[in-house]
C-alpha cells in the first residue's frame, strides 16, 4: 500500500493528494465509478433503475439485522438480506400477477421502513445516519481491496456473459430462441446489482447510490450510437465525474458523494441537450 | 428406427398441452413439421397460435413433447430454433446496433470490446443473403424501418442454421413490395437448404401461395394436411369467414 501511496504522491503533486484518506478515495473511486458505469449500462437498458433504488433502501434492513445480530460488519448481513430482497423481487416480477413498478415499490417501502423501525428500536437511528449520504474518505485500505475483487469478478461476467445479457435485454423471446436460459442470465444480472450496491452503499449512501448506477449510463444513451460507444461513454463521464466530485468536494468542503452525483447529473443535461441539437441539425 | 430414418420429420409435436391459471390455452396438439417445407399454422386470435410458439421456444411449461431431428433422423437435444417475432418489442432509443444484435448471437466475445473484421464482414454477407444493404449494419435497430428490422431479424434467426425457422406473422411491419420478396426468400432458403419452416399468418392468399401444407388451430388441432385441402376446408372458410364452396 506504502508504494502505491508513494507513486501517487509523485504523480499527484497537490494539496489534496497529502492526506491518505484523500488518497484511499481516489483509489475507491477510481474502482467504484468503473464498476457503476458498465453495469448501469444494462440496468438502465432493462429500466431497472427503480429496482436498483429499492436495493439500496434495502441495505437499512440489512444494517439492522447485521446489529440485531450483534456482528461488527454489516457487509455480510447487507449481502444476505440484499441478495433475498433481490431474488424475491425477481421471483414476484417473474409470477406475472402486478406490474412490475408497484411491486418493487412494495418492496422498496418495506425495505426502508423495517430497516428504520429496526434501527430506532436498537439504540436510535442516528448512529446509523451516514449511511444515507456515504462516506468515502473513511475507507480503508482492506476495503479497496474487496473492491477491487469485485470490480475484477463483474469485469470477468462482463467479458463472458455480456452478450447473453444485451440478447435478452433486447427481447426475452428471441434470447429464448437462441438456447439462451433467459431466467438464469435474468437472476445472474440482479445479483450483480445487488451485490455491487451493497459493497459501495458504506462510502456511496443510500440516498444517492441509485443516481451514480444511472446518470453515467442515461447521459451515456443520449449521445452513443452503438454498444460499444454506450460503454465507453457511460464509464468515462462516472470515472470523470467521480474523481473531479471527489477533488472537487475537498476544495468546496462539501459532501463527496453529493458532489460526484451532481457532476454526473451536469452530464446527463449537456448529454441531452447535445442529443437535442444533433437531432435537430 | 425405419420409419424414423424414413420420415422427413424435423419437429414433432406429440400431445401438447397448456395450462395457464385453470384455463386450457391448448390441449392435446400433435402434429409434424418436415424437413424441407413451409408449413403454415393458421387460426382465429386467441386460437393458440402465439403460446404454441412460445412453448417450441421452451417459454411456457408445457405437457406432452416437442422432438427435433435432423434431415438423417437423428434426434437434436439442442435445436437451433430461427424465431422472427411479429412486432418486436423493444426498446427503440437504446443504443443497440444491427452489427451489436448479429455479432452478440454468435461470439463470445462481447460487443463491447468491438468486433472482429472477420465477424462483421460475415454480418455484411449474411445481410446480403436476405436482401439487406449491408450498411444496416451501423444503423440502431430503433432506425430501422418494418422491412429492413424483418430483414435483420431474419439475418439474426438464420444463423447457426435452424432446426426449426419459426415465423411469427412475419410481414406485418412491411409493405406488399417487400412482402412478396419476404417469401420468395423463404421459398429459396426452404429449397436450397431443406430447412423446416413454421409459418404463423393471417394472410390466407400467402400461405396459398407460399406454404406447403398447413395445421388449422383452435387450442387444438381442427385439421392438417395438404395446403389446398385445408384452405378449401369446411372448417377454414368458417374460421376466415368466407363464403362456402367455390374459390375465394
Amino acid at each position: 500500500m506504502d508504494a502505491i501511496y508513494q507513486l501517487m504522491e509523485t504523480l499527484l503533486p497537490f494539496d489534496w493528494a497529502e492526506f491518505h484518506y484523500m488518497k484511499n478515495a481516489l483509489l475507491a473511486v477510481l474502482l467504484i465509478t468503473p464498476l457503476f458505469g458498465l453495469v448501469g449500462t444494462m440496468v438502465v437498458n432493462n429500466r431497472m433503475s427503480f429496482f436498483s433504488d429499492a436495493l439500496g433502501h434495502s441495505a437499512l434492513t440489512g444494517i439492522a439485522i447485521g446489529v440485531l445480530m450483534g456482528v461488527d460488519n454489516y457487509l455480510f448481513s447487507m449481502l444476505g438480506f440484499a441478495l433475498l430482497f433481490a431474488l424475491g423481487i425477481s421471483a414476484v416480477l417473474d409470477s406475472g400477477n402486478s406490474s412490475a413498478d408497484t411491486i418493487i415499490g412494495v418492496f422498496s417501502s418495506t425495505g426502508l421502513a423495517l430497516g428504520v423501525v429496526l434501527l430506532s428500536a436498537s439504540g436510535g437511528f442516528a448512529k446509523y445516519s451516514s449511511y444515507l449520504i456515504g462516506d468515502i474518505l473513511t475507507v480503508q485500505p482492506s476495503e479497496i481491496l474487496l473492491l477491487l475483487f469485485v470490480l475484477l469478478g463483474v469485469l470477468v461476467i462482463w467479458f463472458f456473459f455480456f452478450n447473453k445479457l444485451l440478447l435478452v435485454s433486447i427481447n426475452p423471446d428471441l434470447a429464448a430462441s437462441k438456447d439462451i436460459r433467459v431466467r438464469l442470465i435474468q437472476k445472474l444480472f440482479v445479483i450483480i446489482v445487488a451485490v455491487i450496491v451493497t459493497v459501495s452503499i458504506k462510502w456511496v449512501g443510500v440516498l444517492i447510490i441509485n443516481s451514480l448506477l444511472v446518470l453515467p449510463a442515461a447521459s451515456a444513451r443520449n449521445v452513443a450510437r452503438s454498444m460499444r460507444g454506450y460503454h465507453g461513454i457511460a464509464v468515462l463521464i462516472s470515472v470523470v465525474s467521480g474523481v473531479a466530485g471527489l477533488i472537487l468536494s475537498y476544495y468546496c468542503g462539501t459532501a463527496a458523494g453529493g458532489t460526484i452525483v451532481l457532476l454526473a447529473a451536469a452530464a446527463f443535461f449537456v448529454t441531452f441537450l447535445v442529443n437535442r441539437f444533433r437531432s435537430r441539425a | 428406427m425405419m420409419a424414423t430414418a424414413e420420415c422427413k420429420c424435423s419437429v414433432q409435436i406429440r400431445d401438447v398441452s397448456v395450462k395457464k391459471g385453470g384455463e386450457a390455452l391448448l390441449e392435446h396438439v400433435s402434429f409434424d413439421v418436415h424437413h424441407g417445407e413451409i408449413m403454415a399454422l393458421i387460426g382465429r386470435n386467441g386460437a393458440g397460435k402465439t403460446t404454441l410458439l412460445k412453448a417450441l421456444l421452451g417459454r411456457i411449461p408445457y405437457t406432452g413433447e416437442i422432438c427435433f431431428s435432423d434431415p438423417n433422423g437423428n434426434p437434436v437435444r439442442k435445436p437451433h430454433i430461427g424465431y422472427v417475432p411479429q412486432n418486436l418489442v423493444f426498446d427503440r432509443s437504446a443504443p443497440v446496433t444491427a452489427a451489436d444484435l448479429l455479432c452478440a448471437n454468435d461470439e463470445h466475445r462481447p460487443v463491447w470490446f468491438g468486433y472482429r473484421k472477420r465477424r462483421m464482414d460475415q454480418a455484411a454477407e449474411l445481410l446480403r443473403t436476405v436482401g439487406a444493404q449491408p450498411d444496416l449494419l451501423r444503423k440502431r435497430l430503433g432506425t430501422l424501418s418494418g422491412g429492413e428490422l424483418q430483414r435483420v431479424l431474419l439475418a439474426f434467426a438464420l444463423t447457426p442454421r435452424p432446426d426449426l425457422l419459426l415465423l411469427d406473422e412475419p410481414v406485418s411491419a412491411v409493405d406488399r413490395k417487400g412482402i412478396g420478396a419476404f417469401y420468395e426468400l423463404v421459398t429459396t432458403m426452404r429449397r436450397e437448404h431443406n430447412m423446416p419452416v413454421l409459418l404463423v399468418s393471417h394472410d390466407l392468399s400467402h400461405v396459398e401461395a407460399y406454404a406447403t401444407r398447413a395445421v388449422v388451430l383452435d387450442r387444438t388441432v381442427l385439421l392438417c394436411g395438404d395446403v389446398a385441402k385445408v384452405m378449401a376446408s369446411r372448417e377454414v372458410r368458417e374460421i376466415f369467414g368466407l363464403p362456402k364452396g367455390g374459390n375465394r
